[in-house]
């Protein structure tokens, strides 16, 4: 187990206003080390997400991916030092094909100015095009690229959300409730996807509801109540922890 | 061809011109309302060049392009800032603000238009816009126009994936602008007039209009949307006045029932594929 931080989170807190949804929040994400935040509705985990890839700033405290500060670093140059998400409604562009989607996922590794304005597309099957299909091939999607993303049913939007996500080679993939509305079948794809990105070393950091898949796709569990760390450590640990049984069951329980 | 055929075809080539104008920058979601102000911009500035400075043809036009997307790059910074309804109003004002600032200024005859010396041919005019046709083409197969649509669908996780949205929509809204100069250039040396009056609230209106019909989901949209807008009202000719009421009806009703346009991504997988299928077929 390799015990290098791959995402430190050092007293981060986030006001809208008046209202603070994070307040002095820390932890730290280790390489290849597969971590969930879990918490009740409103903790402030998607927030947390919203921090760490850019779409708001933080109003206190760091954010380090690896050793690198990227508190301040624009949310679009982020994917290029290995920080990549998904989001809780699939955000696929629904314009596009499945295979248009993947080409804009690929951005990062063609994203110079003769990239750019080159007609490649014009070739049949082309680098880029062969490139998104053996992705998708890996987790037997292939079948779906020229589909319109609109027409799939959820399960298969959401993996390749996910395919998306990893396209760009990230080191970092923080997935915002990837087992949500699957049924049991495409939640075992799901996790046999994740598998697959946990070989290739990605660190995974999930948002999850669903205690089962956390058990089975992390190792660590981070607790967040009204925007503070209230718990840390395996799942097991958390779930006999009396500060997180009172805020997941209410004061009576505990 | 009769001369009436050769008119046709010359307006239609205006047309497409404009339309493909207003088709890239709304391609990555940003309506242009005020795309008429652009095309005087490079009528004005390709047939002062050619008038005052005797450039030849094939230099002035393109200057005027180039004057066209030089005012679209200074004027993106703060129009681009505004979104939705408030862009299409900015530029709706830019497009008037351009237009009334030809029609004060003496150097290009102010409101008594201005005459343009050097003819040129409905040849160059349909060259012009076959011209702006396959620019289109080829740029439809670049990550460029690919990254368009894929900031209009979701400019947050387009700019997750690292691609920088303003970069973009800047470039296509000059490139759009440049597009409308070179309309505009070739309009004053066919019509050796140029008057601000033509450069009309009216004319941008029209061309957003070819552009929503034919449809902003594929390259081809503008096209038929141009084509249809063109040769519509000709066809209505036989009902005289009434040809016009006809027209409107026709597009509220077209408007009511495919809001998305004539041309759609989903129509043309549809015949790639049934293209595709016998190939399919064969072992």
């Amino acid at each position: 187990m390799s015990a290098a931080p791959a995402l430190t989170l050092d007293h981060l807190g986030k006001a809208f206003g008046g209202l603070r949804v994070l307040r002095d929040l820390s932890f730290t994400v280790r390489a290849q080390e597969p971590t969930a935040l879990i918490g009740p509705n409103g903790a402030g985990k998607t927030t947390v997400f919203n921090l760490v890839s850019g779409v708001y700033a933080p109003s206190e405290g760091r954010i380090l991916l690896g050793e690198r500060d990227i508190t301040h670093m624009p949310s679009r140059r982020r994917i290029a030092v290995g920080l990549s998400r998904s989001f809780q409604n699939i955000r696929l562009m629904s314009h596009l094909t499945v295979i248009e989607n993947l080409i804009v996922g690929q951005h990062v590794r063609a994203s110079g100015l003769l990239d750019l304005v080159k007609p490649f597309r014009l070739v049949p099957n082309h680098r880029w095009r062969r490139e998104a299909i053996d992705a998708l091939a890996e987790c037997g999607l292939e079948a779906y690229a020229d589909e319109s993303v609109s027409a799939l049913p959820y399960g298969i939007r959401k993996r390749i959300d996910l395919v998306r996500a990893t396209l760009a080679g990230a080191s970092l993939l923080m997935l915002d409730e990837p087992a949500a509305g699957l049924n049991p079948t495409e939640t075992n794809a799901m996790r046999a996807h994740l598998e697959l990105l946990k070989k290739r070393g990605v660190t995974l950091l999930i948002v999850e509801h669903d205690m089962h898949f956390v058990d089975q796709v992390c190792e660590r569990v981070i607790v967040l109540n009204f925007g503070e760390k209230i718990a840390e450590g395996t799942l097991a640990e958390v779930q006999r922890d009396p500060q997180v049984r009172s805020a997941y069951l209410g004061d009576e329980a505990a | 061809m009769s001369g009436y055929q050769t008119g046709l075809l010359v307006i239609l080539s205006f047309n497409v011109i404009a339309a493909y104008a207003v088709y890239l920058p709304l391609s990555a979601g940003q309506l242009n309302l005020g795309i008429a102000g652009f095309m005087a911009m490079g009528a004005y500035t390709a047939a002062y060049l050619s008038n005052e400075l005797a450039w030849p043809l094939t230099a002035a036009i393109p200057a005027g392009a180039a004057a066209s997307c030089l005012l679209a790059l200074v004027v993106a910074v703060p129009i681009l800032r505004t979104h939705g309804i408030y862009l299409a109003l900015a530029t709706f004002a830019l497009g008037q603000v351009i237009t009334a600032v030809f029609l004060n200024l003496e150097v290009v005859g102010a409101a008594a238009g201005y005459q343009v010396t050097t003819f040129t041919g409905p040849a160059t005019v349909i060259a012009g816009a076959a011209g702006v046709l396959a620019f289109m083409l080829l740029l439809s197969r670049t990550r460029f126009a690919l990254y368009l649509t894929a900031i209009k669908s979701d400019p947050t996780v387009a700019d997750l994936m690292g691609i920088n949205v303003r970069g973009m929509q800047i470039a296509a809204f000059a490139i759009g602008a440049a597009i409308a100069g070179l309309g505009g250039g070739l309009y004053g040396h066919h019509f050796s007039f140029v008057e601000a009056q033509h450069f009309s609230v009216a004319l941008s209106v029209y061309t957003v209009l070819y552009v929503l019909l034919g449809g902003t989901q594929t390259v081809f949209g503008p096209l038929v949307g141009a084509a249809f807008f063109t040769l519509l009202p000709e066809l209505l000719r036989a009902s005289q006045g009434w040809r016009y009421v006809f027209f409107a009806l026709f597009i509220i009703g077209f408007m009511a029932t495919r809001p998305q346009g004539l041309i759609t991504a989903d129509l043309l997988r549809v015949f790639r594929r049934s293209r595709r299928a016998p190939e399919a077929a064969q072992p």
